[in-house]
């Protein structure tokens, strides 16, 4: 995968795919200049939050929280070690941008965490890196003894007396460990099981310190913030959204690949920008962040533009980012019952509501598909839906009902009809047309 | 146990954490394991469990949480279909049709000769490259069509 195509990019301009990730390339491009600037200049701890706060830069990893604000969080003259840690572990279905980010601009990652780590008077970090993606993880290893020969992390980084160890950690296959503080655990080297919270990471965090954890892609926007000036990426963006952002399109689209667009793009130009709908079907739905988001019908993210408002004002959220395009050709049933079987499957089973709920989303909605739903199913799932929202530790529980939530409500339809006819609405002949697998004579 | 490049990994793991917190070390440890022995058996485990000196349960407790540690034998050349929704939409579903009916095994089978295991897995965020395919958990293979999956199919020697 390489990117795709840009507007305005920031993150991943420049870049000429596997031939410009190590230093010396970063270095080119300008990298490191503002870690140096900050060092040299002594710029104090507060000027770069503040600079951070007025970029309006909102959490990549899904939730959208202000990152300035969460960074002053941190109890900085808090004695002792205290943590940043990158989430590279990207698990999100329909989301795979990060990747794309360690592979080809590894250190602005580097220099990020190290930026961040100085504001917030933290002196180690990890990267935890999504278990599937290997090369990558391999990269930024890579990428981490550049840096460290260069002086730009480790002891006394270029004779400021500032001090930040960076480490690279490998995840092993658990969606669960994208939750940040089931990310913690799995870094102390138990079971990705989320925490309960309050106490929130920023108090009691890795090995019980202060520790902030930041998207990859948070993360990766610093240096660039830093350089020119929170206010110019606020302005790339829209108010309250700020900067470019990083939209991982999948599905039925001509081009799927990573985009790089202002916030406040419309949907229809990065639409255009994937080289529009493959085979010239019709938009049918999208789910705009990732399997947790909801679902939107075509013609209502049509009229939306890609920022987390104007998502969130059509119904579902920005996420991760994470764009997935469905023509008229998929079975939303059968799409939903995939999706079902993730949260089912990737629960981590600590809480009843959350275990046996998805348990029981997935085994209502796979007999919906196969023709054994029962006309008084559609209430059962909505009341199996209740009794999650609001009643796990974590968000899990939440990203697995949105969708089932979503897909009845919009598509309430199909739903229907499999029950009383036992079969799809959509033709089965027709469905996954849109695959684009080549199919070779039997 | 281990040979000693496998030692050699441990202890670079080991380096990455606290002093007094070898058992971060864990999972990059099991994952060095199982590249050597192919998968899991108890010996490994317990073995791993020593040289971090924890209880081998804690161990336990960790390679059987994660999905990509192999309790049991797995053929030499283990394959993971992702089928998750995006995936499947550009293809996934019929690449692993495909790949099931090639080696005439299904989810979770390994061949006779002991040479592939099939396995179906969740998104390796890599979605844009869809149809995916994850071989021995480190090589990533992209836009995996009938062409690309005998080809795969026939450099596993
Ligand atoms: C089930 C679940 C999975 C998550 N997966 C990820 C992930 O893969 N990557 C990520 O950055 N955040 C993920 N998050 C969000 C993190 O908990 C956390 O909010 C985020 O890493 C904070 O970084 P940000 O503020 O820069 O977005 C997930 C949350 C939940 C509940
Ligand atoms: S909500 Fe689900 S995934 Fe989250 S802690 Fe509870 S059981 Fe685990
Ligand atoms: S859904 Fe297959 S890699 Fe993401």
């Amino acid at each position: 995968m390489a990117m795709l195509g840009s507007i305005n990019g920031v993150l991943m301009e420049g870049l000429d795919g596997d031939n410009t990730w190590h230093l010396k390339d970063y270095v080119a491009r300008g990298g490191y200049a503002q870690l140096k600037r900050i060092l040299e200049t002594k710029m104090t701890q507060e000027d770069v939050i503040s600079e951070v706060k007025k970029s309006v830069l909102r959490g990549r990893g899904g939730a959208g929280f202000p990152t300035g604000l969460k960074w002053s969080f941190m109890p900085r003259s808090f004695p002792g070690d205290k943590y940043v840690v990158c989430n590279t572990d990207e698990g999100e279905p329909g989301t795979f941008k990060d990747r794309d980010i360690m592979r080809y601009n590894p250190h602005a990652v580097i220099e990020g965490m190290a930026i961040a780590a100085y504001a917030m008077g933290a002196n180690r970090g990890y990267n935890y890196v999504h278990g599937e993606v290997w090369h990558e993880y391999k990269r930024f290893e890579e990428a981490l003894d550049e840096a460290r020969a260069a002086g730009f992390i480790g002891q006394n980084i270029l004779g400021s007396g500032f001090n930040f160890e960076l480490f690279a950690h490998h995840g092993y296959g658990a969606y669960i460990c994208g939750e940040e503080t089931a990310l913690l655990e799995s870094i102390e080297g138990k079971k990705g099981q989320p925490r309960f919270k309050p106490p929130f990471p920023a108090s009691f965090g890795l090995y019980g310190k202060p520790t902030t954890i930041n998207n990859t892609e948070t993360f990766a926007s610093i240096p660039f913030i830093l350089k020119m000036g929170g206010e110019e990426f606020l302005n790339l963006g829209k108010p309250n959204n700020g900067g470019t952002k990083l939209f991982s399109v999948s599905g039925h689209v001509n081009r799927p690949g990573n985009y790089e667009i202002p916030l406040g793009t419309p949907f229809a130009t990065l639409l255009e920008m994937c080289g529009g709908m493959r085979g010239g079907r019709k938009l049918k739905a999208v789910i705009p962040g990732g399997s947790s988001a909801p679902v939107m019908p075509g013609e209502v993210i049509m009229d939306c533009t890609m920022d987390y408002d104007s998502i969130s004002k059509g119904g579902s959220m920005l996420g991760s980012g994470a764009v997935i395009v469905m023509d008229e050709t998929v079975c939303m049933v059968k799409a939903l019952e995939r999706l079902s079987f993730f949260y089912h499957e990737e629960s981590c089973g600590q809480c009843t509501p959350c275990r046996e709920g998805t348990a029981w989303m997935y085994k209502v909605v796979h007999r919906i598909e196969n023709g054994l739903g029962k006309p008084e199913d559609l209430d059962l799932l909505n009341s199996v839906l209740g009794n999650i929202a609001g009643r796990t530790i974590c968000a899990l529980g939440d990203a697995a009902a949105f969708p089932v939530q979503s897909f009845i409500k919009h598509f309430g339809k199909e739903f229907e009809y499999h029950i009383e006819n036992k079969t799809c609405l959509v033709p089965k002949d027709v469905q996954w047309a849109g695959s684009g697998f080549h199919k070779i004579p039997a | 146990m281990f040979s000693a490049e496998t030692l050699q990994k441990f202890a670079r793991e080991v380096a990455k954490y606290p002093a007094d917190q070898r058992q971060s070390a864990t999972m990059s440890c099991l994952a060095h394991a199982q590249e050597e022995k192919g998968w899991l058996p108890s010996e490994a485990i317990e073995a791993v469990a020593d040289y971090l000196g924890i209880a081998p349960m804690a161990v336990y407790e960790v390679a059987s949480f994660y999905n990509m540690y192999d309790l049991k034998p797995v053929g030499k050349y283990k394959i993971t279909v992702c089928t998750n929704l995006p995936c499947a939409l550009s293809g996934g579903y019929h690449a692993g049709e495909y790949v099931q009916k090639k080696l005439g095994i299904g989810y979770g089978e390994t061949t006779p000769d002991g040479k592939f295991t099939l396995k179906e897995g969740e998104c390796m965020g890599a979605c844009g490259d869809a149809p995916v395919f994850i071989v021995n958990n480190r090589s990533m293979c992209s836009h995996m069509h009938p062409e690309q999956i005998d080809k795969l199919l026939e450099e596993c020697k």
